[in-house]
């Protein structure tokens, strides 16, 4: 109990230290022979952008794998208790498996299209 | 993500290299359309080895077909087996050094949905008439401003899911592909090449069975 405490607690002071470093990021203005956007200095849109894509996919593929691994328990406990429906119970276990897989998917485009299609650097002008 | 080498390529059309997906559906659909000119040459009863493998796999997907919507169901053969086999091969051949898969793209991907999306409602609409509504509607009048907008958004939710778990799996694959080839060239993509087949056949079947399924939703009575 104390060392759960101390998990929850030591993960929400590193959110809090990253948060007030990605405050203390300074945007300044343009300098001489700025040609891309980091030049320019617009560096809390690309720590912003960057981290919103990591955790996207990292905290998403937490509740796929939960959700799969009760999927293949339960098929793994049919088959055991009924050994001759061993094909059916393994064809509706994929059925399951992708379906819950495809919000994993999901949270994967998300991340997707933050690092290669990100739809706000038209606001820069870019 | 830059562009990959690809086989198409070496054909120096002006403007072929932009739309990679439409060439090689071209290329699967020229694919497919010589395997059935193949199969079916010199037919007899007792096949040849091309008609005995085509036969499998139709009577194979015939089954199926009949299992989850009944004899009924075969009426949409055509539109199933084609994209049965159209998403299958269009999923392997990304395995293939110097192919490009088009249900990489969400455009093909996205064009499939909404062809099953569109047949669903048309064959509501012909088998029960305008009483089609009654099955957005839910059992008793009152609870109708709760149940149609969230059946609407479940209807409208359909065509994206289909779409983007293809399009979602496959480019996925690509990229952790090309991703490993800056890691371990020679090695290490041959596992993932192996996942990459598995979940080729993985998703073909999954978006026939929901495309069965969302049919013979519209064609069942409304509960």
């Amino acid at each position: 109990m104390v060392k759960k405490t101390l998990v929850v607690l030591c993960v929400i002071a590193a959110l809090c230290a990253f948060g007030v470093g990605l405050a203390m990021a300074q945007d300044h203005g343009e300098e001489e022979g700025a040609t891309t956007l980091l030049d320019k200095g617009y560096v809390t849109f690309f720590v912003a952008s960057v981290l919103a894509a990591g955790l996207s996919i990292g905290i998403g593929a937490h509740g796929t794998g939960i959700g799969m691994g009760n999927a293949i328990k339960g098929a793994v406990e049919g088959v055991s208790r009924n050994p001759d429906t061993y094909g059916r119970i393994l064809t509706t276990m994929m059925i399951g498996l992708a379906m819950i897989e495809s919000l994993a998917i999901y949270a994967l485009i998300v991340s997707l299209i933050l690092l290669f299609a990100n739809p706000f650097l038209g606001i820069f002008g870019v | 993500m830059e562009h990959p080498y690809l086989l198409l390529d070496l054909i120096k059309v002006p403007g072929f290299e932009h739309y990679p997906h439409v060439t090689y559906t071209w290329v699967i659909m020229i694919l497919l359309g010589l395997l059935a000119y193949l199969s079916m040459r010199k037919a007899s009863v007792v096949p040849n080895p091309i008609q005995n493998v085509v036969e499998m796999v139709l009577v194979a997907l015939n089954n199926l077909i009949k299992d989850t919507m009944g004899e009924k169901g075969t009426v949409f053969m055509p539109l199933l087996v084609t994209e049965a086999l159209f998403i299958f091969t269009a999923n392997l051949v990304g395995v293939i050094p110097g192919f490009h898969s088009p249900t990489a793209d969400l455009n093909t991907t996205a064009a499939m949905a909404v062809v099953v999306f569109v047949t669903t409602h048309v064959v509501g609409v012909k088998i029960h008439g305008f009483k089609y509504i009654k099955q957005f509607l839910g059992p008793v009048w009152w609870l109708i401003p709760l149940m149609l907008p969230i059946e609407i958004i479940s209807h409208l939710s359909r065509p994206l899911s289909l779409s983007v778990r293809l399009f979602g799996n496959i480019r996925g694959e690509d990229l952790v592909l090309f991703i490993l080839l800056f890691l371990a060239p020679y090695f290490l993509p041959l596992p993932i090449m192996f996942l990459m087949i598995l979940t080729s056949a993985l998703q073909t079947f999954v978006f026939l069975l929901l495309t069965m399924l969302y049919i013979s939703g519209a064609m069942e009575e409304a509960h």
